[in-house]
Protein backbone atom coordinates (compact mmCIF):
# COMPACT_ATOMS: atom_id res chain seq x y z
CA UNK A 1 0.00 0.00 0.00
CA UNK A 2 1.44 3.48 -1.04
CA UNK A 3 1.50 5.60 2.44
CA UNK A 4 2.11 9.44 2.02
CA UNK A 5 5.29 9.19 2.98
CA UNK A 6 6.33 7.62 -0.11
CA UNK A 7 5.04 10.24 -2.37
CA UNK A 8 6.80 13.44 -0.02
CA UNK A 9 9.65 11.06 -0.66
CA UNK A 10 9.49 10.83 -4.17
CA UNK A 11 8.63 14.31 -4.59
CA UNK A 12 10.94 15.64 -1.80
CA UNK A 13 13.64 13.41 -4.46
CA UNK A 14 12.21 14.95 -7.71
CA UNK A 15 12.55 18.57 -6.19
CA UNK A 16 16.44 18.14 -4.62
CA UNK A 17 16.96 16.87 -8.55
CA UNK A 18 15.87 20.16 -9.98
CA UNK A 19 17.54 22.46 -7.51
CA UNK A 20 20.99 20.17 -7.84
CA UNK A 21 19.95 20.56 -11.57
CA UNK A 22 19.67 24.45 -11.50
CA UNK A 23 22.88 25.05 -9.19
CA UNK A 24 25.20 22.68 -10.65
CA UNK A 25 23.99 23.11 -14.50
CA UNK A 26 27.33 25.68 -15.83
CA UNK A 27 26.47 24.63 -19.68
CA UNK A 28 23.06 24.95 -20.99
CA UNK A 29 20.49 27.42 -20.22
CA UNK A 30 17.47 24.95 -21.58
CA UNK A 31 18.08 22.29 -19.05
CA UNK A 32 17.48 25.55 -16.34
CA UNK A 33 13.94 25.32 -17.69
CA UNK A 34 14.19 21.49 -17.85
CA UNK A 35 14.81 21.77 -13.69
CA UNK A 36 12.43 24.84 -13.13
CA UNK A 37 9.44 22.90 -14.73
CA UNK A 38 10.50 19.74 -12.28
CA UNK A 39 10.87 21.71 -9.18
CA UNK A 40 6.71 22.97 -10.33
CA UNK A 41 5.89 19.51 -11.14
CA UNK A 42 7.42 17.97 -7.71
CA UNK A 43 5.09 20.53 -5.50
CA UNK A 44 2.47 19.54 -7.66
CA UNK A 45 2.97 16.34 -6.41
CA UNK A 46 2.71 16.94 -2.77
CA UNK A 47 -0.48 19.16 -3.12
CA UNK A 48 -1.79 16.22 -4.17
CA UNK A 49 -0.60 13.76 -2.13
CA UNK A 50 -1.69 15.75 0.95
CA UNK A 51 -5.03 16.78 -0.49
CA UNK A 52 -5.65 13.07 -1.21
CA UNK A 53 -4.61 12.03 2.30
CA UNK A 54 -6.36 14.85 4.24
CA UNK A 55 -9.29 14.71 1.91
CA UNK A 56 -9.44 18.01 1.36
CA UNK A 57 -10.30 19.35 -2.18
CA UNK A 58 -8.51 22.83 -2.32
CA UNK A 59 -4.73 20.88 -3.21
CA UNK A 60 -5.80 19.68 -6.08
CA UNK A 61 -7.30 22.82 -7.30
CA UNK A 62 -4.43 24.66 -6.45
CA UNK A 63 -2.25 22.26 -8.86
CA UNK A 64 -4.58 23.26 -11.40
CA UNK A 65 -3.65 27.06 -11.03
CA UNK A 66 0.36 26.09 -10.49
CA UNK A 67 0.00 24.19 -13.90
CA UNK A 68 -1.41 27.00 -15.85
CA UNK A 69 1.44 29.53 -14.34
CA UNK A 70 3.98 27.13 -15.16
CA UNK A 71 3.40 26.97 -18.84
CA UNK A 72 2.83 30.86 -18.81
CA UNK A 73 6.51 30.96 -17.40
CA UNK A 74 7.81 28.38 -19.81
CA UNK A 75 6.42 30.34 -22.38
CA UNK A 76 8.26 33.89 -21.14
CA UNK A 77 11.51 31.56 -19.96
CA UNK A 78 11.64 30.46 -23.73
CA UNK A 79 10.97 34.01 -25.52
CA UNK A 80 13.76 35.72 -23.17
CA UNK A 81 15.97 33.21 -24.24
CA UNK A 82 15.58 33.51 -27.74
CA UNK A 83 16.18 36.90 -27.36
CA UNK A 84 19.45 36.81 -25.56
CA UNK A 85 19.97 34.14 -28.11
CA UNK A 86 19.57 36.26 -31.28
CA UNK A 87 21.71 38.97 -29.11
CA UNK A 88 24.66 36.43 -27.78
CA UNK A 89 24.64 33.75 -29.96
CA UNK A 90 24.58 31.20 -27.06
CA UNK A 91 22.79 29.83 -24.42
CA UNK A 92 25.59 29.18 -22.27
CA UNK A 93 24.71 29.87 -18.51
CA UNK A 94 28.96 30.70 -18.19
CA UNK A 95 28.74 33.30 -21.19
CA UNK A 96 26.24 35.18 -18.96
CA UNK A 97 28.71 37.18 -17.19
CA UNK A 98 28.77 40.66 -18.77
CA UNK A 99 27.45 42.10 -15.88
CA UNK A 100 29.64 41.95 -12.64
CA UNK A 101 30.56 44.08 -9.54
CA UNK B 1 -19.74 23.90 -0.16
CA UNK B 2 -22.51 26.38 -1.72
CA UNK B 3 -21.03 28.83 -3.92
CA UNK B 4 -21.40 32.57 -2.50
CA UNK B 5 -21.67 35.27 -4.55
CA UNK B 6 -18.23 37.13 -3.86
CA UNK B 7 -18.65 41.02 -3.37
CA UNK B 8 -17.31 42.81 -5.83
CA UNK B 9 -17.42 46.09 -4.60
CA UNK B 10 -14.47 45.04 -2.02
CA UNK B 11 -12.08 44.12 -4.88
CA UNK B 12 -13.30 47.52 -7.33
CA UNK B 13 -9.39 48.61 -7.66
CA UNK B 14 -8.43 45.16 -9.49
CA UNK B 15 -11.37 44.56 -11.37
CA UNK B 16 -10.93 48.16 -12.80
CA UNK B 17 -7.11 47.35 -13.76
CA UNK B 18 -7.95 44.24 -15.04
CA UNK B 19 -10.75 45.68 -17.41
CA UNK B 20 -8.64 48.65 -18.33
CA UNK B 21 -5.60 46.60 -19.31
CA UNK B 22 -8.06 45.16 -21.55
CA UNK B 23 -9.20 48.41 -22.82
CA UNK B 24 -5.63 49.25 -23.37
CA UNK B 25 -4.96 45.94 -25.34
CA UNK B 26 -8.00 46.47 -27.54
CA UNK B 27 -7.24 50.38 -28.31
CA UNK B 28 -3.82 49.72 -28.99
CA UNK B 29 -4.42 46.89 -31.39
CA UNK B 30 -6.59 49.53 -33.41
CA UNK B 31 -5.75 52.91 -33.18
CA UNK B 32 -1.99 52.43 -33.85
CA UNK B 33 -1.15 55.62 -35.61
CA UNK B 34 -1.01 57.07 -31.66
CA UNK B 35 -0.51 53.71 -29.93
CA UNK B 36 2.08 54.65 -27.78
CA UNK B 37 0.52 57.99 -26.21
CA UNK B 38 -2.65 56.40 -26.22
CA UNK B 39 -1.89 53.23 -24.16
CA UNK B 40 0.66 55.59 -21.75
CA UNK B 41 -2.42 58.45 -20.97
CA UNK B 42 -4.99 55.00 -20.37
CA UNK B 43 -2.26 53.75 -18.31
CA UNK B 44 -2.11 56.40 -16.07
CA UNK B 45 -5.97 56.70 -15.80
CA UNK B 46 -6.34 53.43 -14.87
CA UNK B 47 -3.38 53.81 -12.27
CA UNK B 48 -5.24 56.99 -10.78
CA UNK B 49 -9.01 55.63 -11.44
CA UNK B 50 -7.53 52.32 -9.20
CA UNK B 51 -6.02 55.21 -6.39
CA UNK B 52 -9.24 56.60 -5.83
CA UNK B 53 -11.25 53.73 -5.78
CA UNK B 54 -8.98 52.51 -3.41
CA UNK B 55 -9.64 55.18 -1.43
CA UNK B 56 -13.22 55.64 -1.95
CA UNK B 57 -14.78 51.96 -1.97
CA UNK B 58 -12.74 50.31 0.46
CA UNK B 59 -14.57 49.68 4.15
CA UNK B 60 -12.94 50.65 7.41
CA UNK B 61 -13.17 46.97 8.91
CA UNK B 62 -11.45 43.91 7.86
CA UNK B 63 -13.55 41.87 5.38
CA UNK B 64 -12.64 38.59 3.48
CA UNK B 65 -14.21 38.23 0.34
CA UNK B 66 -14.36 35.69 -2.98
CA UNK B 67 -14.84 32.44 -0.93
CA UNK B 68 -11.84 33.67 2.28
CA UNK B 69 -9.50 34.41 -0.84
CA UNK B 70 -9.57 37.96 -1.05
CA UNK B 71 -8.95 40.34 2.54
CA UNK B 72 -10.14 43.78 2.30
CA UNK B 73 -8.77 46.31 4.82
CA UNK B 74 -7.21 49.26 5.51
CA UNK B 75 -3.17 47.90 5.87
CA UNK B 76 -3.94 46.72 2.08
CA UNK B 77 -5.76 49.81 0.84
CA UNK B 78 -3.30 51.85 2.05
CA UNK B 79 -0.53 50.54 0.20
CA UNK B 80 -2.49 49.64 -2.91
CA UNK B 81 -2.55 53.67 -3.25
CA UNK B 82 1.25 53.90 -2.80
CA UNK B 83 1.43 51.51 -5.50
CA UNK B 84 -0.93 53.21 -7.62
CA UNK B 85 1.14 55.89 -7.29
CA UNK B 86 4.29 55.39 -7.46
CA UNK B 87 3.90 53.09 -10.65
CA UNK B 88 2.19 56.35 -12.16
CA UNK B 89 5.47 58.05 -11.04
CA UNK B 90 7.61 55.58 -12.37
CA UNK B 91 5.90 56.17 -16.25
CA UNK B 92 5.92 59.48 -15.74
CA UNK B 93 9.56 59.35 -15.35
CA UNK B 94 10.52 56.48 -18.18
CA UNK B 95 8.01 57.98 -20.42
CA UNK B 96 10.93 60.05 -22.19
CA UNK B 97 13.72 57.56 -21.50
CA UNK B 98 12.25 54.76 -23.04
CA UNK B 99 10.97 56.53 -26.20
CA UNK B 100 14.54 58.11 -26.67
CA UNK B 101 15.31 54.48 -26.87
CA UNK B 102 12.29 53.08 -29.38
CA UNK B 103 11.12 50.85 -26.76
CA UNK B 104 7.98 52.44 -25.18
CA UNK B 105 5.80 50.31 -27.35
CA UNK B 106 2.32 49.64 -25.95
CA UNK B 107 3.20 46.34 -24.70
CA UNK B 108 5.49 47.91 -22.19
CA UNK B 109 2.90 50.07 -20.72
CA UNK B 110 0.60 46.85 -20.77
CA UNK B 111 3.08 45.15 -18.72
CA UNK B 112 3.68 47.37 -16.07
CA UNK B 113 -0.31 47.41 -15.91
CA UNK B 114 -0.36 44.21 -15.17
CA UNK B 115 2.29 44.64 -12.87
CA UNK B 116 0.67 46.61 -11.07
CA UNK B 117 -2.39 44.58 -11.10
CA UNK B 118 -0.52 41.24 -9.40
CA UNK B 119 0.89 43.61 -6.63
CA UNK B 120 -2.36 44.67 -5.84
CA UNK B 121 -3.65 41.38 -5.65
CA UNK B 122 -0.58 40.26 -3.53
CA UNK B 123 -1.59 42.88 -0.96
CA UNK B 124 -4.82 41.82 -0.41
CA UNK B 125 -4.42 37.98 -0.44
CA UNK B 126 -5.37 36.05 2.47
CA UNK B 127 -5.31 32.21 0.79
CA UNK B 128 -2.00 31.00 -0.55
CA UNK B 129 -3.76 30.32 -4.25
CA UNK B 130 -4.67 34.27 -4.77
CA UNK B 131 -1.16 34.72 -2.87
CA UNK B 132 0.59 32.70 -5.66
CA UNK B 133 -1.55 34.29 -8.75
CA UNK B 134 -0.71 37.62 -7.97
CA UNK B 135 3.25 37.19 -6.98
CA UNK B 136 3.27 35.13 -10.42
CA UNK B 137 1.47 38.05 -12.10
CA UNK B 138 3.72 40.29 -10.83
CA UNK B 139 7.25 37.94 -11.11
CA UNK B 140 6.56 37.65 -14.70
CA UNK B 141 5.65 40.72 -15.62
CA UNK B 142 8.67 42.06 -14.54
CA UNK B 143 11.04 39.41 -16.17
CA UNK B 144 9.24 40.58 -19.56
CA UNK B 145 9.91 43.98 -18.54
CA UNK B 146 13.54 43.58 -17.71
CA UNK B 147 14.41 41.98 -21.10
CA UNK B 148 12.07 44.62 -22.59
CA UNK B 149 15.18 46.74 -24.88
CA UNK B 150 15.30 42.91 -26.70
CA UNK B 151 17.98 44.10 -28.67
CA UNK B 152 20.41 44.83 -25.45
CA UNK B 153 22.73 42.09 -24.19
CA UNK B 154 22.90 43.74 -21.16
CA UNK B 155 18.62 44.15 -20.80
CA UNK B 156 18.35 40.32 -22.29
CA UNK B 157 21.00 38.83 -20.11
CA UNK B 158 19.41 40.58 -17.20
CA UNK B 159 16.29 39.51 -17.64
CA UNK B 160 17.05 35.29 -18.15
CA UNK B 161 19.13 36.03 -14.67
CA UNK B 162 16.29 37.32 -13.25
CA UNK B 163 13.75 35.02 -14.74
CA UNK B 164 16.16 31.98 -13.68
CA UNK B 165 16.55 32.62 -9.87
CA UNK B 166 12.74 34.49 -9.73
CA UNK B 167 11.35 30.73 -10.68
CA UNK B 168 13.18 29.07 -8.25
CA UNK B 169 12.35 31.40 -5.68
CA UNK B 170 8.62 30.31 -6.26
CA UNK B 171 9.06 27.19 -6.49
CA UNK B 172 10.49 27.39 -2.74
CA UNK B 173 7.83 29.46 -1.83
CA UNK B 174 5.02 26.82 -3.39
CA UNK B 175 6.58 23.90 -2.03
CA UNK B 176 6.89 25.78 1.47
CA UNK B 177 3.39 26.39 1.03
CA UNK B 178 2.83 22.72 0.25
CA UNK B 179 4.22 21.77 3.43
CA UNK B 180 2.19 24.22 5.44
CA UNK B 181 -0.70 22.62 3.49
CA UNK B 182 0.00 19.40 4.29
CA UNK B 183 0.52 20.38 8.30
CA UNK B 184 -2.89 22.35 8.33
CA UNK B 185 -5.06 20.86 6.17
CA UNK B 186 -5.58 24.58 4.77
CA UNK B 187 -4.91 27.23 2.45
CA UNK B 188 -6.25 30.27 4.23
CA UNK B 189 -3.80 32.56 6.10
CA UNK B 190 -6.15 33.26 8.94
CA UNK B 191 -7.17 29.31 8.98
CA UNK B 192 -3.79 28.36 8.90
CA UNK B 193 -3.04 30.42 12.19
CA UNK B 194 -6.07 29.21 13.88
CA UNK B 195 -5.10 25.57 13.30
CA UNK B 196 -1.44 26.22 14.67
CA UNK B 197 -2.74 28.06 17.59
CA UNK B 198 -4.74 24.93 18.44
CA UNK B 199 -1.68 22.64 18.08
CA UNK B 200 -3.64 20.41 15.68
CA UNK B 201 -0.93 21.07 13.01
CA UNK B 202 2.20 18.67 12.93
CA UNK B 203 5.21 21.40 14.45
CA UNK B 204 7.89 20.08 12.58
CA UNK B 205 6.39 19.84 8.93
CA UNK B 206 5.48 23.37 9.68
CA UNK B 207 8.92 24.83 10.72
CA UNK B 208 10.27 22.70 7.47
CA UNK B 209 7.67 24.56 5.40
CA UNK B 210 7.82 27.81 7.34
CA UNK B 211 11.91 28.06 6.34
CA UNK B 212 11.01 27.19 2.19
CA UNK B 213 8.20 30.30 2.84
CA UNK B 214 10.46 32.81 3.91
CA UNK B 215 13.27 31.76 1.72
CA UNK B 216 10.80 32.75 -1.29
CA UNK B 217 9.85 35.83 0.59
CA UNK B 218 13.43 36.75 1.03
CA UNK B 219 14.24 36.03 -3.01
CA UNK B 220 11.34 38.44 -3.62
CA UNK B 221 12.51 41.30 -1.03
CA UNK B 222 15.90 41.02 -2.09
CA UNK B 223 17.78 40.12 0.81
CA UNK B 224 21.48 38.63 1.22
CA UNK B 225 22.26 35.45 0.76
CA UNK B 226 18.64 35.67 -1.88
CA UNK B 227 19.91 38.91 -3.35
CA UNK B 228 22.03 37.55 -6.37
CA UNK B 229 19.90 38.88 -8.83
CA UNK B 230 19.54 42.37 -7.17
CA UNK B 231 22.53 44.04 -8.56
CA UNK B 232 22.23 42.20 -11.71
CA UNK B 233 19.18 43.17 -12.78
CA UNK B 234 18.76 47.02 -11.80
CA UNK B 235 22.56 47.40 -13.60
CA UNK B 236 20.80 45.52 -16.89
CA UNK B 237 17.40 46.33 -17.51
CA UNK B 238 16.62 49.70 -18.84
CA UNK B 239 16.61 52.20 -16.35
CA UNK B 240 13.08 53.13 -16.29
CA UNK B 241 12.15 49.34 -15.69
CA UNK B 242 14.91 49.32 -12.41
CA UNK B 243 12.92 52.45 -10.93
CA UNK B 244 10.03 49.96 -11.22
CA UNK B 245 11.64 46.73 -9.92
CA UNK B 246 13.17 48.57 -7.22
CA UNK B 247 10.34 50.51 -5.82
CA UNK B 248 6.89 49.23 -5.73
CA UNK B 249 7.39 45.33 -5.85
CA UNK B 250 9.01 46.25 -2.14
CA UNK B 251 6.06 47.39 -0.61
CA UNK B 252 3.31 43.92 -2.38
CA UNK B 253 6.80 41.73 -0.71
CA UNK B 254 6.43 43.69 2.65
CA UNK B 255 2.89 43.43 2.35
CA UNK B 256 3.06 39.22 1.73
CA UNK B 257 5.91 38.84 4.33
CA UNK B 258 3.44 40.46 6.82
CA UNK B 259 0.50 38.38 6.09
CA UNK B 260 2.28 35.29 5.61
CA UNK B 261 4.59 36.02 9.02
CA UNK B 262 2.55 38.21 11.58
CA UNK B 263 -0.94 36.71 10.65
CA UNK B 264 -0.70 33.43 9.29
CA UNK B 265 2.29 31.95 11.41
CA UNK B 266 2.54 34.19 14.31
CA UNK B 267 2.87 31.14 16.81
CA UNK B 268 5.98 30.37 15.16
CA UNK B 269 7.14 33.96 15.14
CA UNK B 270 10.33 32.55 17.75
CA UNK B 271 11.35 30.21 14.73
CA UNK B 272 11.24 33.35 11.81
CA UNK B 273 12.35 35.81 13.89
CA UNK B 274 15.70 34.32 14.42
CA UNK B 275 16.23 33.72 10.64
CA UNK B 276 14.95 36.95 10.21
CA UNK B 277 17.79 38.58 12.39
CA UNK B 278 20.20 36.64 9.97
CA UNK B 279 18.96 37.99 6.88
CA UNK B 280 18.27 41.35 7.75
CA UNK B 281 22.15 41.46 9.33
CA UNK B 282 23.75 39.85 6.53
CA UNK B 283 22.21 42.07 4.16
CA UNK B 284 22.72 45.23 6.20
CA UNK B 285 26.41 44.43 6.39
CA UNK B 286 26.97 43.16 2.65
CA UNK B 287 25.14 45.42 1.19
CA UNK B 288 26.83 48.48 2.81
CA UNK B 289 30.15 46.93 1.93
CA UNK B 290 29.77 45.97 -0.99
CA UNK B 291 27.89 49.46 -2.21
CA UNK B 292 31.34 51.22 -1.54
CA UNK B 293 33.02 49.11 -3.66
CA UNK B 294 30.84 50.44 -7.01
CA UNK B 295 31.35 52.90 -9.54
CA UNK B 296 28.18 52.20 -11.36
CA UNK B 297 25.71 54.31 -9.37
CA UNK B 298 22.66 51.48 -10.47
CA UNK B 299 24.79 48.91 -8.83
CA UNK B 300 25.61 50.89 -5.76
CA UNK B 301 21.54 51.58 -5.50
CA UNK B 302 21.10 47.89 -5.56
CA UNK B 303 23.45 47.34 -2.70
CA UNK B 304 22.37 50.37 -0.83
CA UNK B 305 18.08 48.85 -1.90
CA UNK B 306 19.43 45.43 -0.17
CA UNK B 307 20.66 47.36 3.02
CA UNK B 308 17.68 49.45 3.30
CA UNK B 309 15.17 45.70 3.02
CA UNK B 310 17.60 44.68 5.74
CA UNK B 311 16.74 47.75 8.24
CA UNK B 312 13.04 46.94 6.92
CA UNK B 313 13.60 43.19 8.23
CA UNK B 314 14.51 44.84 11.81
CA UNK B 315 11.55 46.66 12.58
CA UNK B 316 9.43 43.34 11.02
CA UNK B 317 11.20 41.11 13.69
CA UNK B 318 11.16 43.16 16.49
CA UNK B 319 7.33 43.30 16.80
CA UNK B 320 7.28 39.76 18.70
CA UNK B 321 8.93 39.26 21.88
CA UNK B 322 8.86 35.63 23.68
CA UNK B 323 6.29 34.38 21.02
CA UNK B 324 4.11 37.55 22.52
CA UNK B 325 3.17 40.34 20.71
CA UNK B 326 2.27 43.75 22.84
CA UNK B 327 1.62 47.22 22.23
CA UNK B 328 4.57 48.01 20.87
CA UNK B 329 4.17 45.27 17.97
CA UNK B 330 2.23 48.01 16.53
CA UNK B 331 5.13 50.41 16.96
CA UNK B 332 7.37 47.74 15.52
CA UNK B 333 5.11 46.63 12.41
CA UNK B 334 4.57 50.47 11.67
CA UNK B 335 8.24 51.79 11.93
CA UNK B 336 8.94 48.65 9.32
CA UNK B 337 6.27 50.06 7.21
CA UNK B 338 7.23 53.57 7.47
CA UNK B 339 11.04 52.03 6.04
CA UNK B 340 9.18 50.59 3.04
CA UNK B 341 7.44 53.46 2.35
CA UNK B 342 10.04 56.20 2.82
CA UNK B 343 12.36 53.37 0.50
CA UNK B 344 10.09 53.67 -2.14
CA UNK B 345 9.94 57.82 -1.65
CA UNK B 346 13.61 57.80 -2.16
CA UNK B 347 14.34 55.13 -4.52
CA UNK B 348 11.64 56.72 -6.81
CA UNK B 349 13.53 60.13 -6.63
CA UNK B 350 17.32 58.90 -6.90
CA UNK B 351 16.52 56.26 -10.06
CA UNK B 352 14.16 59.31 -11.29
CA UNK B 353 17.80 61.46 -11.10
CA UNK B 354 19.33 58.81 -12.93
CA UNK B 355 16.87 59.06 -15.74
CA UNK B 356 16.88 62.90 -15.57
CA UNK B 357 20.92 62.64 -16.59
CA UNK B 358 20.32 59.78 -19.09
CA UNK B 359 19.00 60.95 -22.44
CA UNK B 360 19.13 59.56 -26.64
CA UNK B 361 22.13 57.61 -27.04
CA UNK B 362 23.80 58.00 -23.35
CA UNK B 363 23.30 56.52 -20.21
CA UNK B 364 24.35 57.96 -17.08
CA UNK B 365 25.01 54.90 -15.49
CA UNK B 366 28.43 56.05 -13.46
CA UNK B 367 28.89 57.87 -10.25
CA UNK B 368 31.33 59.86 -12.53
CA UNK B 369 28.68 60.79 -14.73
CA UNK B 370 27.17 63.29 -11.86
CA UNK B 371 30.44 65.07 -11.68
CA UNK B 372 29.72 68.97 -11.63
CA UNK B 373 26.39 68.35 -11.49
CA UNK B 374 26.29 71.88 -9.67
CA UNK B 375 27.62 73.71 -12.31
CA UNK B 376 24.87 72.54 -14.73
CA UNK B 377 22.01 72.86 -12.38
CA UNK B 378 22.49 73.66 -8.99
CA UNK B 379 18.45 73.26 -8.47
CA UNK B 380 18.85 69.18 -9.35
CA UNK B 381 22.20 68.58 -7.48
CA UNK B 382 19.84 70.22 -4.73
CA UNK B 383 17.43 67.55 -5.24
CA UNK B 384 20.09 64.71 -5.41
CA UNK B 385 21.39 66.39 -2.25
CA UNK B 386 18.38 65.61 -0.34
CA UNK B 387 17.88 62.14 -1.59
CA UNK B 388 21.49 61.04 -1.00
CA UNK B 389 21.23 62.93 2.89
CA UNK B 390 17.87 61.40 3.26
CA UNK B 391 19.38 57.51 2.40
CA UNK B 392 22.24 58.11 4.09
CA UNK B 393 20.10 58.95 7.44
CA UNK B 394 20.75 62.02 8.11
CA UNK B 395 18.53 64.06 9.92
CA UNK B 396 15.59 65.74 9.03
CA UNK B 397 15.22 64.13 6.25
CA UNK B 398 12.69 61.16 5.94
CA UNK B 399 15.43 58.11 5.65
CA UNK B 400 16.43 59.20 9.36
CA UNK B 401 13.22 58.70 10.75
CA UNK B 402 12.55 55.94 8.99
CA UNK B 403 15.94 54.42 10.57
CA UNK B 404 15.62 56.34 14.07
CA UNK B 405 12.13 54.04 14.55
CA UNK B 406 13.08 51.07 13.12
CA UNK B 407 16.06 50.88 15.79
CA UNK B 408 13.39 51.96 18.71
CA UNK B 409 11.46 49.08 17.79
CA UNK B 410 14.73 46.86 18.08
CA UNK B 411 15.93 49.00 21.28
CA UNK B 412 12.17 48.31 22.51
CA UNK B 413 12.26 44.87 21.81
CA UNK B 414 15.58 44.37 23.80
CA UNK B 415 14.36 46.49 27.09
CA UNK B 416 11.58 43.59 26.98
CA UNK B 417 12.60 40.73 26.51
CA UNK B 418 16.13 41.26 28.68
CA UNK B 419 18.18 39.67 25.51
CA UNK B 420 21.79 41.65 24.80
CA UNK B 421 21.41 40.39 20.79
CA UNK B 422 18.99 42.98 20.31
CA UNK B 423 21.25 45.64 21.19
CA UNK B 424 24.12 44.29 18.95
CA UNK B 425 21.58 44.35 16.33
CA UNK B 426 21.00 48.12 17.17
CA UNK B 427 24.99 48.44 17.33
CA UNK B 428 25.74 46.94 14.12
CA UNK B 429 23.19 48.78 11.92
CA UNK B 430 24.45 51.85 13.35
CA UNK B 431 27.85 50.86 12.45
CA UNK B 432 26.89 49.83 8.51
CA UNK B 433 25.14 53.44 8.33
CA UNK B 434 27.83 55.00 9.01
CA UNK B 435 29.70 52.57 6.17
CA UNK B 436 26.80 53.86 3.93
CA UNK B 437 27.19 57.33 4.31
CA UNK B 438 30.33 56.81 2.94
CA UNK B 439 29.19 56.10 -0.35
CA UNK B 440 25.90 57.96 -0.36
CA UNK B 441 28.18 61.54 0.50
CA UNK B 442 30.86 60.06 -2.03
CA UNK B 443 27.75 61.23 -4.64
CA UNK B 444 27.40 64.89 -2.79
CA UNK B 445 31.14 65.42 -3.53
CA UNK B 446 31.18 64.62 -6.73
CA UNK B 447 28.13 67.01 -7.55
CA UNK B 448 29.88 69.95 -5.89
CA UNK B 449 33.37 69.47 -6.04
CA UNK B 450 34.29 67.86 -9.17
CA UNK B 451 34.56 69.57 -12.29
CA UNK B 452 31.74 68.41 -14.94
CA UNK B 453 33.50 66.31 -17.58
CA UNK B 454 30.04 67.56 -19.98
CA UNK B 455 28.75 70.94 -19.54
CA UNK B 456 25.51 69.91 -21.52
CA UNK B 457 22.25 71.32 -19.63
CA UNK B 458 19.86 69.21 -18.81
CA UNK B 459 16.99 68.34 -21.11
CA UNK B 460 13.64 66.73 -19.72
CA UNK B 461 10.33 67.73 -20.06
CA UNK B 462 8.48 70.53 -17.68
CA UNK B 463 6.24 67.32 -16.00
CA UNK B 464 9.42 65.39 -15.50
CA UNK B 465 11.04 68.31 -13.64
CA UNK B 466 7.99 69.37 -11.39
CA UNK B 467 7.42 65.36 -10.59
CA UNK B 468 11.05 64.78 -9.39
CA UNK B 469 11.68 67.77 -7.86
CA UNK B 470 8.23 67.11 -5.50
CA UNK B 471 9.68 63.76 -4.77
CA UNK B 472 12.38 65.01 -3.89
CA UNK B 473 10.97 67.89 -1.61
CA UNK B 474 8.54 65.25 -0.86
CA UNK B 475 11.46 63.73 0.93
CA UNK B 476 12.05 66.60 3.09
CA UNK B 477 8.51 67.88 4.17
CA UNK B 478 7.73 64.25 5.22
CA UNK B 479 11.40 64.09 6.99
CA UNK B 480 10.05 67.64 9.04
CA UNK B 481 7.03 66.15 9.45
CA UNK B 482 7.12 62.35 9.88
CA UNK B 483 4.41 62.03 12.67
CA UNK B 484 1.71 62.09 10.34
CA UNK B 485 2.53 58.96 8.10
CA UNK B 486 3.77 57.48 10.97
CA UNK B 487 0.40 57.61 12.50
CA UNK B 488 -1.50 56.43 9.03
CA UNK B 489 1.08 53.12 8.92
CA UNK B 490 0.20 52.60 12.56
CA UNK B 491 -3.66 53.10 12.16
CA UNK B 492 -3.78 50.99 9.24
CA UNK B 493 -2.18 48.02 11.48
CA UNK B 494 -4.61 48.57 13.93
CA UNK B 495 -7.54 48.36 12.23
Amino acid sequence: MLSLSHVLTLSAVLFAISVVGIFLNRKNLIILLMSIELMLLAVNMNFIAFSSFLGDRSGQLFVFFILTVAAAEAAIGLAILVAMFRNMRTIHVDDLDSLKG
Amino acid sequence: MDFVMPDFRLAAPELFVAGMSLVILMVTSFATKHARSAAFWLCEFALLGALLLTLFSGDVQRSLTFSGMYMSDLFGSFLKILVCLSVAIVLQYGRAYMADRKIDSPEYYLMVLFATLGMMVLISASHFVSMYMGLELMSLSLYGLVAVDRDNPRSTEAGMKYFVLGALASGLLLYGMSMLYGATGTLEIHEIAQRIYERSANDLVVVFGLVFVLVGIAFKLGVVPFHMWVPDVYHGAPTAVTLLVSSAPKLAAFAMAFRVLVLGLFDLAEHWQSMLMLLAMASIILGNLAAVAQTNIKRMLAYSGISHMGFMLLGLLSGVVKGEGGTYAVNAYSSAMFYAVAYVMMTLASFGMVILLSRAGFEAENVDDFKGLNQRSPWFAGMMLIVMFSMAGIPFFVGFFAKLSVLQAVIAAGNISNQPHYYWLAVIAVMMSVVGAFYYLRVVKVMYFDDAADQSPIVATLGMRTLLSANALSIAIVGLLPNWLMQICAFTLLH
